[in-house]
């Protein structure tokens, strides 16, 4: 599943960062920070995805505290 | 701005004030022989004022492990120039930085807001008819295919659909970039994203909002910045690089010298404290992302759909420029100009068997025939009839072999046919083994070709070339009236691609860029380095194959996209060699000794907020 949720990031170079970490996480499939857009688009197994998506969210913050990711 | 960038103005200003105060103070008031720290208390206070968000942010990094932060770099640097006495610099360093982010917030904002504004086509609510004739207004995404909504006056239209009562002007402007409104009624499509003008529609709609023409163009407007850049994916690469080489550059330059040539400590801190202040490459990694965004922002504001800020890069580069003729050039819609039936029959007959041999055909001279011929074919005696790409047709008409086609075609069935030189596509008719005859299509060239090829020719692009299937004479000669270089006729749908390789294949060139209708080119556009589809307003197909997506039919889009592709390219570079020279700049005189912290700051935030200044620049397009 496919998912693209709202997401404000202080920087591009934050969103670059956040990416990195992001993707790196377990089931994530696929994640991309746009920081012009302000999307975060995720892509996670269905099954696991409320899941992964917690992990992200909570990366997210650990790495850059100012995150916001809403749906 | 938002709340949060006016409440760091407020705190910005209040600490200028402050800071001038603790300054004048310093200079004027204290006596010289007060020891150095001393001072330190009266700038702790304008320092804590605006930066204490700063350190904050560094300290949860640190904690994380992010060694190569913004906040933690900048606080590593200001700490140092406090421990070596430097107050004033120190305090004015993470002022000057904070306003820099303001500045940057707010540009990018800017940058934002309108790139969005470009994008605001989104339809908020579609007025559904229920059986019983009642309207609700319902969110566009709920709507099901095959409902009826009412389009008033002056609203969007929130989904595709087609007119079944009513006539109006539609402004296709959002989608199309042609503000000439298109007049619709009964029958008519309609696209979601257009603007209704005076007249109520009533519209069965044909698509899901999800498979619509608006969210079509939105989902991939949204998802061109996710297709990189070269130089894109260079600066993202050099950013991983950059930092962590700069910082520990600056903590050897402090300690090196200090420890194994005597030299002072704290000369040498204030030396690396430059360093870590242009660590970040932050100039760069907004500025190019930013500048593609707004060059696709730029164009899809003309009627131009560009997936991704590689394909401007490529057409930016592209000096070879590939049309096809039929549908491109001209306007695909041929009119029968003649027939010429051979000794021994009427050209009733003629007509009659060319018309049962383009019964099946949808090629546009088979359109043609159509309209001369209006009484329906009897299909039933036509049997194993095939159309033959680039060729013609053949089958069997009560029995009998017919075909229609080009001499290439007879010839193969061993049918010699006298040889031509009218203007146009000319199709050879030949029935039960005998030569009937040939009618005479002639194809319109679009409105303004001539005039785009110009264009084209002054946004940079060096050689246009022509491809066709259609006679070789012909094609010379529509070339030498469009201006056109070079022109291949006779292709075979195949030999265009084996061409269009040939051209890609030139060694020491440019990209090629393809131009077609996409409805029987998508290997071409999607061999070529950057494929350009036309007239393609709701044309899944198209859209799907092409890179680039010219939403009407406008010849004249093509160099104002070569326009803006350059343009776009030419700031973004412009920004990364401008960032990188200044960067660099203040590391070498900052390791020589001859860089302030105060040209640091410049090195660091001026940069960004300058060359995102630039990058706006590629949000506006003038027609020239």
């Amino acid at each position: 599943m496919k998912k693209k949720f709202h997401c404000e990031v202080d920087c591009a170079n934050c969103a670059q960062k956040l990416q990195d970490a992001l993707s790196k996480l377990d089931g994530v499939d696929e994640v991309s920070v746009n920081f012009m857009t302000r999307k975060l688009t995720l892509s996670a197994a269905d099954e696991r995805f409320d899941e992964v998506f917690d992990a992200v969210v909570k990366k997210a913050q650990q790495i850059e505290p100012d995150t916001v990711i809403t749906a | 701005m938002t709340s949060k960038q006016k409440k760091m103005r407020t705190r910005i200003l209040v600490t200028i004030v402050l800071y001038a105060a603790v300054f004048a103070f310093d200079r004027l008031l204290l006596p010289d022989w007060l020891p150095a720290i001393a001072r330190l208390p009266l700038y702790i206070v304008p320092y804590w004022l605006i930066g204490w968000d700063v350190l904050r942010k560094a300290w949860t990094n640190i904690r994380h492990g992010q060694v190569f932060d913004e906040c933690f770099l900048m606080a590593v640097a200001t700490i140092a120039a406090f421990l070596i006495g430097e107050y004033a610099e120190a305090t004015a360093v993470m002022l000057f930085y904070q306003i820099g982010e303001l500045f940057q917030g707010v540009a990018v904002g800017k940058a934002r807001a309108s790139v969005t504004e470009l994008m605001n086509i989104t339809p908020e609510y579609a007025n559904v008819e229920s059986v019983t004739g009642h309207l609700r207004t319902a969110d566009p995404a709920s709507v099901r295919v095959g409902s009826v909504i009412d389009v008033k006056a002056g609203e969007r239209v929130p989904l595709d659909g087609v007119v079944i009562t009513g006539e109006s002007f539609v402004d296709t402007s959002a989608l199309t970039g042609e503000s000439v409104p298109r007049r619709v009624t009964v029958g008519d499509e309609v696209f979601s994203g257009s603007i209704n003008g005076d007249g109520l529609l009533r519209v069965r709609t044909t698509k899901a909002y999800e498979e619509s023409t608006v969210a079509k163009v939105l989902e991939l407007v949204e998802s061109a910045s996710e297709k990189k850049a070269r130089l894109e994916q260079f600066i993202t690469r050099f950013a991983r690089v950059y930092t962590p080489v700069v910082t520990v550059s600056a903590l050897l330059l402090a300690l090196f010298p200090p420890i194994f040539f005597h030299q002072p400590l704290s000369e040498w801190v204030r030396r690396a404290c430059i360093f870590l202040i242009v660590s970040c490459p932050c100039a760069l990694v907004i500025s190019v992302p930013l500048g593609f965004f707004g060059g696709i922002g730029a164009a899809s504001r003309i009627g131009v759909l560009v997936k991704g800020g590689n394909y401007l890069e490529a057409l930016a580069d592209c000096d070879t420029l590939v049309l096809d003729k039929t549908g491109t050039l001209t306007m695909g819609n041929f009119k029968v100009t003649q027939f010429i039936p051979a000794d021994g029959y009427r050209t009733d007959e003629l007509i009659m068997a060319a018309a049962a041999a383009e019964a099946f055909s949808n090629h546009p001279v088979a359109e043609s025939l159509r309209s001369v011929y209006t009484e329906p074919v009897n299909t039933s005696r036509l049997t194993d009839m095939r159309e033959l790409p680039g060729l013609g047709t053949h089958g069997y008409w009560n029995g009998k072999e017919l075909m229609a086609g080009n001499a290439k075609l007879l010839a193969q069935y061993g049918i010699t046919c006298e040889p031509r030189t009218e203007l146009g596509t000319v199709v050879h008719v030949a029935y039960d083994g005998n030569y009937m005859g040939c009618f005479v299509a002639s194809d319109t060239i679009r409105d303004g070709a001539a005039e785009a090829m110009k264009g084209i020719k002054r946004a940079g692009v060096k050689e246009i070339v022509m491809l066709s299937g259609d006679l070789t004479v012909l094609v010379e000669g529509t070339a030498a009236l469009l201006g056109i270089d070079t022109a291949y006729g006779e292709l075979m749908p195949a030999d265009k691609v084996a061409k269009l390789e040939e051209l890609l294949d030139r060694p020491h060139r440019g990209k090629v860029a393809y131009v077609g209708d996409g409805i029987n080119d998508a290997p071409s556009l999607m061999r070529a380095d950057v494929g350009i589809a036309m007239g393609k307003l709701g044309s899944d197909a198209a859209i799907e194959a092409a890179d680039i997506v010219l939403m009407d039919d406008g010849l004249y889009k093509i160099a104002a996209t070569v326009d803006i592709a350059r343009k776009t390219t030419r700031i973004v570079r412009e920004n990364v060699v401008f960032a990188l020279a200044v960067k660099f700049a203040v590391l070498i005189l900052g390791a020589l000794g001859y860089a302030t912290m105060w040209l640091a700051v410049f090195g660091d935030v001026g940069v960004t907020v300058l060359a995102v200044l630039n990058s706006m620049r590629c949000l506006t397009y003038r027609k020239k």
